[in-house]
């Protein structure tokens, strides 16, 4: 239906006309209004996939500021750039258009440590974001593809940082770089040839530096935008998941509209997230590749370590003991092959498929769009916790002659706290996890059965000391509570329940009436019913009482 | 949110409230929908794309002193991310114009040394602020509401007629009965990916031929050199001390694998010296030579503490002794580095006797048969 100006409601303002010609080309008035009519829920912890999603973006951006001045050849060069102390030396010219780009590229400097500290932000918050998924059991049907797709994407951030640190070519880079040959060498039968297809021959070669470039610039970002694509059209698709509370159910979503309120937060968080990696990028230095050198096979520097997200691999193969094993015909499989293939393989293998174990373990196939808190979950939080034990001990054994330097501790006793905790720990973690969660979840019932611990302390006629409990809502004739637990965060402070009032705004005076509030409070109701917040608060919340303190759940000798 | 409309779909689930894109345009007229006001037909959109706004907070009252006060915090939260980005420019682009030159130097270097932290400073108390003053605007001004969206499952409608357009479509071709056409069809998916993927084949190379993995520069007669190319003799080192050195060939100093450690004992680890069977004489007097490659990962074996006779790899933490040719004693190392038989030439100077006896560097599958 052409618009014309004799139609009731046509727009009069030069903008909505030009909205309604828009429209009438794209017809995208529909999809427009079910986008911005499109409802998240409101967590923080909802916030942490935006992050990485927002690293991502920025590492997108300043890496391909990188590119314009980056030269990934390992033809051998003499510097001759503003760095005094490396001119005149002998290095690739990656090496040499690294350096320039930090000291002859005005900000260059500062675009790439801004790539970097995108990238390590990057990779921390996927992590972080697949630890909230796990804890909440966000992964469950009808979600096990996005959780698979997350998991392929972290492995891809891996590969992307793994290609990216090495090509600047520095000492540093080039000793990562050699492990990296060897652990493909590991491998057993295909280990030469595959060495061979990627470095094409021996190490180190000339190749190396230029694959690794189109891999880290091209390839892995190519498929990590499509799965990033994919990722969130099912996201959208299936809508967020949610925590249990009030009204919230399997099918509906409780929150806000994505426009303005939930466009407004993301936009912050973004600029935020924007923010911290500019300040860090300009702040704190990251990789001083100035300070390594340049690459040679025969110098080492102490205590190399790769990029955080590598170190628990790094960790596994200083703890793994010295098993090759060899085989009949002279052949060998090498002792590195199962610190860095398999234990890599393993991990991501079991992460990706955990859904599909569970299920087969709980036998739970129904749809769920609910979130569990985890102390509800208590098995899956117990081996949730050990698996990070494990990774995280992993981690810290990566580190362990550089704990050994600054405690000065035995080296060889640090790599045997390695191997002795990487065993021990996880299976504490466990139990101690799942006590915990029992812990939690008991006490969730206590409040619920016997009410809020008030701290008042009530004499009794008999003389007996009771303390008052303030029950969260209706009781029965033994003054326990009747509520059933929902899933959902149990309040435990009198304040939480409206036991005090809110602070009255201002700093210097205040700036609202103090009766309006008091008027606003009653109206409103939190948590409890409007009508609640009147009652005395030292009565069990029954009129009938007339203010006599309920027994917190004790028998009572006298009526009710 | 039900729709008035009772096409089949809607009532199972579909997200889609009816046929016509956009709303029902039959059941509300332009006269009807142009008398109703902005939050109505804001409601109204709402509803059809089923969410239900439950409760909203107005904002602030305009006017009060609340307003006033959240209008003033934002306000100089953006006008502060303003100014900070201001500043970002006059420190990028003044540097070398009106300020200092921001160039690494080695004298002088107060500015070039404040260059990167205050681009980093103003650009991320820039964004930062940025973003606090739009959380705060949402926050402090926009009104909150609850709204409320209907999840849909999946519509048995849709279901059965989308799986009665492809089993029809695939009934239609035949495919079922024509077994000839599904084979060769699976022969050419077969042939076209293969030789699509075929290329790739490129990048294979055999890694046995020419045994480049087995073998270094090291050969009878080459001259140890230091990495500056000169020659060494046996005077030349203290005992206990360790010299890296490299093959006297074009480049040998960059051979990723014929780095080597010189290495004179002290003469109690001599008389403590118990080299591997057959390799007694691969030293010359008080000197041996040992490859300087991890046989582990590859990391140059860098640390030597003369006092135990351990060298120590700072990746991985193996650690070898020389005087038990170099033997790993600990960490995750399986291999002894293995010895270059050394001896000094006509005038003096120490050469290669030939050749390691084994592949130098990380093991791999058939290393033992190269």
């Amino acid at each position: 239906m052409a618009a014309t100006a004799t139609t009731p409601g046509a727009p009069t303002s030069r903008l909505g006309k030009a909205a309604t010609e828009f429209d009438d080309r794209l017809i995208v008035a529909g999809p427009v209004r079910r986008t911005l009519n499109k409802v998240f829920p409101d967590h923080w912890s909802f916030l942490l996939g935006e992050i990485a999603l927002y690293a991502f973006l920025i590492a997108l951006l300043s890496g391909t500021y990188l590119t314009f001045f980056f030269d990934a050849s390992m033809v051998e060069v003499e510097y001759e750039g503003e760095y005094d102390p490396l001119r005149g030396t002998e290095m690739s010219a990656a090496y040499a258009s690294a350096l320039d780009l930090s000291f002859d590229v005005r900000g260059g400097l500062f675009m790439r440590q801004m790539h970097h500290w995108a990238a390590l932000l990057f990779v921390a918050a996927i992590v972080v974001h697949l630890v909230r998924i796990f804890f909440t059991g966000a992964f469950r049907r009808p979600r096990e593809s996005n959780w698979l797709i997350g998991v392929v994407m972290l492995v891809l951030s891996l590969l992307m940082g793994v290609t990216g640190y090495t090509l600047p070519d520095d000492l540093l880079s080039g000793t990562g770089l050699r492990i990296i040959s060897a652990i493909l060498l590991s491998i057993p039968v295909i280990g030469t040839w595959a060495h061979f297809a990627v470095f094409n021959g021996d190490f180190v070669g000339t190749e190396i530096i230029g694959r690794f470039y189109i891999a880290h610039v091209l390839i892995f970002p190519a498929i990590l935008l499509a799965l990033i694509a994919v990722h969130l059209l099912i996201l959208v698709k299936q809508k967020h998941t949610q925590f249990p509370g009030p009204g919230r159910t399997e099918h509906n979503v409780v929150g806000n509209r994505l426009f303005p309120t939930f466009a407004g937060k993301a936009t912050g968080l973004l600029l935020v997230v924007f923010g911290v990696i500019a300040g860090l990028a300009g702040l704190v230095q990251i990789n001083p590749i100035w300070l390594w050198g340049p690459y040679n096979p025969a110098q080492v520097s102490a205590a190399s370590q790769p990029d955080w997200y590598i170190g628990f691999l790094d960790g596994s193969t200083r703890i793994f003991p010295a098993w090759d094993i060899n085989l009949p015909g002279d052949y060998t499989i090498p002792a590195l092959f199962w610190p860095t293939v398999v234990v890599a393989g393993a991990m991501f293998t079991v992460l990706a498929l955990y859904p599909m174990i569970e299920r087969k373990l709980t036998g739970d196939t129904a749809s769920h769009h609910l979130l569990q808190r985890p102390r509800d979950v208590p098995v899956r939080t117990s081996l949730g916790m050990m698996a990070l034990t494990f990774y995280f001990w992993l981690m810290v054994a990566g580190g362990n002659d550089v704990i050994a330097d600054k405690f000065d501790i035995s080296l060889n006793a640090m790599t045997w706290v390695g191997r002795i905790g990487v065993i021990v720990l996880p299976p504490i973690v466990y139990v101690i996890t799942y006590r915990i969660c029992l812990g939690l979840q008991q006490h969730d019932r206590e409040v619920l059965e016997h009410g809020i611990e008030t701290g008042i302390i009530r004499r009794l006629p008999s003389g007996e000391f009771i303390e008052v409990h303030q029950p969260l809502g209706p009781v029965d004739e033994h003054g326990h509570g009747q509520l059933a637990y929902g899933g959902a965060p149990v309040p435990k402070k009198m304040n939480q329940v409206g036991g005090a009032r809110r602070a009255i705004r201002g700093f210097f005076t205040p700036i609202e009436q103090p009766s309006a509030v008091e008027l606003e409070q009653q109206g409103e109701g939190r948590g409890l019913s409007a009508a609640e917040g009147s009652r005395e608060l030292t009565s069990s919340g029954r009129p009938s009482d007339g203010g006599r303190p309920s027994d917190g759940g004790r028998p009572q000798d006298t009526r009710d | 949110m039900s729709t008035r409309d009772s096409h089949p779909g809607s009532t199972g689930g579909a997200d889609t409230p009816g046929p016509l894109h956009g709303g029902p345009d039959e059941d509300y007229t332009p006269e009807q929908l142009a008398a109703m006001s902005r939050e109505e037909l804001d409601i109204l959109g709402a509803r059809y794309d089923g969410v239900e706004i439950l409760h909203v907070d107005p904002g602030p009252e305009p006017g009060s002193r609340l307003e006033k006060r959240a209008v003033r915090q934002v306000g100089w939260t953006f006008a502060a991310a303003g100014l900070s980005a201001f500043l970002f420019l006059v420190v990028y682009a003044g540097s070398g114009w009106f300020l200092p030159e921001w160039n690494w130097a080695r004298e002088g270097t107060t500015w070039s040394a404040m260059f990167n932290p205050l681009l980093g400073l103003f650009m991320g108390l820039s964004l930062t602020l940025a973003g606090v003053g739009l959380v705060l605007y949402t926050k402090k001004l926009l009104p909150h509401e609850t709204a409320v969206q209907d999840k849909h499952d999946g519509s048995h409608f849709d279901r059965v007629t989308t799986g009665a357009t492809l089993v029809g479509g695939l009934h239609n071709s035949g495919l079922a009965r024509r077994k000839l056409i599904t084979r060769s069809l699976g022969f050419m998916g077969a042939g076209v990916g293969l030789m699509l993927i075929a290329p790739l084949g490129g990048l294979i190379k055999n890694p046995n031929t020419g045994n480049p993995l087995g073998r270094t520069n090291w050969a009878e007669g080459v001259r140890l050199v230091r990495d500056d190319g000169s020659p060494i003799r046996p005077g030349d080192q203290e005992p206990g001390s360790l010299e890296t050195v490299f093959p006297a060939v074009a480049g040998g100093n960059l051979q990723p694998d014929a780095a080597t450690m010189l290495i004179r004992l002290r003469p109690e680890q001599l008389a403590a010296d118990r080299p591997k069977p057959g390799q007694e004489d691969y030293g010359y007097g008080d000197y041996v030579a040992y490859s300087k490659i991890c046989t582990h990962a590859g990391c140059p074996v860098s640390l030597y503490e003369q006092e135990t006779s351990r060298i120590l790899c700072p990746c991985h933490q193996s650690q070898f002794d020389v005087t038990q040719g170099a033997k790993p004693v600990f960490g995750p190392a399986t291999r002894s580095l293995p010895q270059l038989p050394i001896t000094v030439d006509d005038e003096g100077y120490f050469v290669a006797r030939s050749d390691y006896p084994e592949a130098t560097g990380p093991t791999y599958w058939n290393r033992e048969r190269i």
